[in-house]
């Protein structure tokens, strides 16, 4: 395949930045658009130029270090993530463009690569469950319903790649959030940090200056992970839940 | 707690969701009572001086009109300060746009920020019209309504001010009522198409029936 790349090109934070035509050739349609970006970035090596900057790490779609917005699209075309989308999604000849996730908070370090740690810092505020450290207790010891396991596992498989804020017009972190929440918040581990973990989690949300939701739908549509725009409503009544029993406190 | 909601984003939606809903309320009824001109002059005026006596002897003369107007002009200042600091936090949260666009949202929810200014707007206009009189094309006669509302829809840019605005809330309470539904947490996805099918229905009925009204004057049906 040969193929015409517009990509987003900034050499630094604080640099300007602007779309740069590449053309590749002799492109494989069974390779990954990682690999093709691979191939690209060889070929500006053997050129003496700077080769394009990208996230990635597993390449096996679990990690969620791959971020980039193809033609328009999170993670492109397909609903998967990046280093899972192949180059027969495309064309001969094809045209395509490649920019960096785009929100404030999520500020570029450099061409494709985004500064992401404003999740870490979401994470980082509720995030998690208090249980005593050593040996992993025994796993039938707390009985967990069978629909309650299968929607904490629903929203455990987000992998904080941040398409949700990329795709949002709003740059709202929303089905992220929500997805952590929901996983820990339904099940009886995460249940006495309940209230304070949504509480906690937005407050953080709102401070990384992530926007709001105006449920257009864009998340939802944009995730590998199939996280469902309706998270964002159970998020909503966990956080009313809570604010409400802070009030009588 | 007022705090906690006030600077949360959630909070402030849900302060959106919450007066939009009591919007929304009054405006069935509102529309309901419209309807009343179809039964001529003295069933109109008839209806509007009931409004002034409605809760007596308990209420004083006019005290349920000027709480319902109260509480409205509350739902109206609380929803549209949310709405424009929820905005312009949106628009501060994703400055740098896509060198690539595609629009995806739906039309009515694309349209909720410009629909909900226009509404705004009316709402100014449409007090200055039929209520004050300020506006109001040819003598406005208190206590008339009837005649009133055939004086406005006899020029042409009531009508156009009229019909664009209803439009315009037919738009927003298709995204809005759903919308707000996520917001207090009522959907799920067993509900999502009742929800969604409920929000059509009552932005159709709500257009209709406001329509109808300068349309039947236009028409001559009512005259
Ligand atoms: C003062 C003029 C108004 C303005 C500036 C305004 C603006 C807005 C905006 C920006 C939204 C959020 C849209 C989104 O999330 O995508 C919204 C939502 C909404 N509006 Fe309005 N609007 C106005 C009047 C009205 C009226 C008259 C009604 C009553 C029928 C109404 C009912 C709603 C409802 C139910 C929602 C959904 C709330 C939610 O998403 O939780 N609005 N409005
Ligand atoms: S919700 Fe989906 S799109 Fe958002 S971070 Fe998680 S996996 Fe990525
Ligand atoms: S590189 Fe790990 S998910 Fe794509």
């Amino acid at each position: 395949m040969k193929l015409t790349l517009r990509v987003w090109r900034q050499r630094a934070a604080d640099a300007d930045g602007a779309m740069s035509t590449y053309d590749v050739d002799g492109i494989s349609p069974d390779m990954s658009f990682l690999e093709m970006l691979d191939t690209l970035n060889e070929e500006l090596i053997l050129r003496g130029e700077d080769p394009v900057a990208f996230d990635h790490d597993c390449r096996e779609g679990i990690c969620g270090a791959c971020s980039l917005v193809i033609n328009g699209d999170a993670h492109g075309p397909e609903r998967t993530t990046t280093c899972q989308l192949h180059m027969r999604s495309f064309a001969d000849g094809d045209t395509i463009d490649v920019e960096p996730w785009r929100a404030s908070a999520f500020p570029v370090i450099k061409d494709l690569v985004v500064d992401r740690s404003a999740f870490d810092r979401i994470i980082q505020a509720g995030g998690y469950i208090t249980a005593p450290t050593g040996a992993a207790p025994e796993a039938h010891a707390t009985a967990v319903p069978k629909p309650d396991a299968d929607f904490a596992f629903e929203h455990a498989e987000c992998i904080g790649c941040g398409a949700c804020v990329a795709a949002c017009p709003n740059g709202a972190a929303m089905l992220f959030t929500s997805a952590k929440i929901n996983h820990l918040n339904v099940l009886p581990q995460g249940a006495p940090e309940r209230e304070t973990r949504v509480l906690d989690m937005v407050e953080r949300m709102d401070d990384e200056g992530f926007g709001g939701c105006t449920l257009a739908g864009e998340c939802a549509t944009a995730c590998p992970k199939g996280i469902p725009l309706v998270s964002i409503t159970s998020m909503n009544k966990e956080w009313l839940r809570a604010a409400r029993k802070a009030g009588k406190r | 707690m007022p705090r906690t909601v006030w600077d949360s984003t959630l909070g402030k939606k849900t302060v959106m969701a919450v007066s939009g809903l009591i919007m929304l309320a009054y405006l069935v009824v509102h529309m309901l009572g419209n309807l009343k001109i179809f039964f001529g002059s003295d069933e109109f005026n008839g209806y509007a001086h009931w409004l002034r006596t409605l809760g007596e002897p308990f209420l004083h003369y006019e005290w349920a009109l000027w709480i319902t107007r109260v509480a409205l002009v509350v739902a109206v200042v609380a929803h549209a300060t949310a709405a424009y600091q929820l905005s312009r936090r949106d628009l501060r949260a994703r400055p740098a746009k896509y060198v690539h666009k595609k629009r995806r949202a739906s039309y009515a929810t694309r349209t909720m920020r410009w629909g909900g200014v226009i509404l705004g707007l009316f709402i100014v206009w449409h007090i200055l019209d039929l209520t004050t009189g300020t506006l109001h094309p040819g003598g406005f006669q208190s206590g008339h309504p009837y005649q009133n509302v055939i004086d406005t829809f006899s020029t042409w840019y009531g009508n156009v001010v009229y019909l664009v605005a209803v439009l315009a809330l037919g738009l927003h309470i298709r995204h809005g009522f759903w919308s707000a539904a996520q917001t207090l947490g009522a959907g799920s996805r067993t509900r999502d198409r009742a929800l969604k099918t409920t929000a059509n229905l009552l932005a159709l009925v709500l257009t209709v029936g406001f329509v109808s009204v300068p349309v039947a004057v236009m028409t001559g049906v009512v005259s």
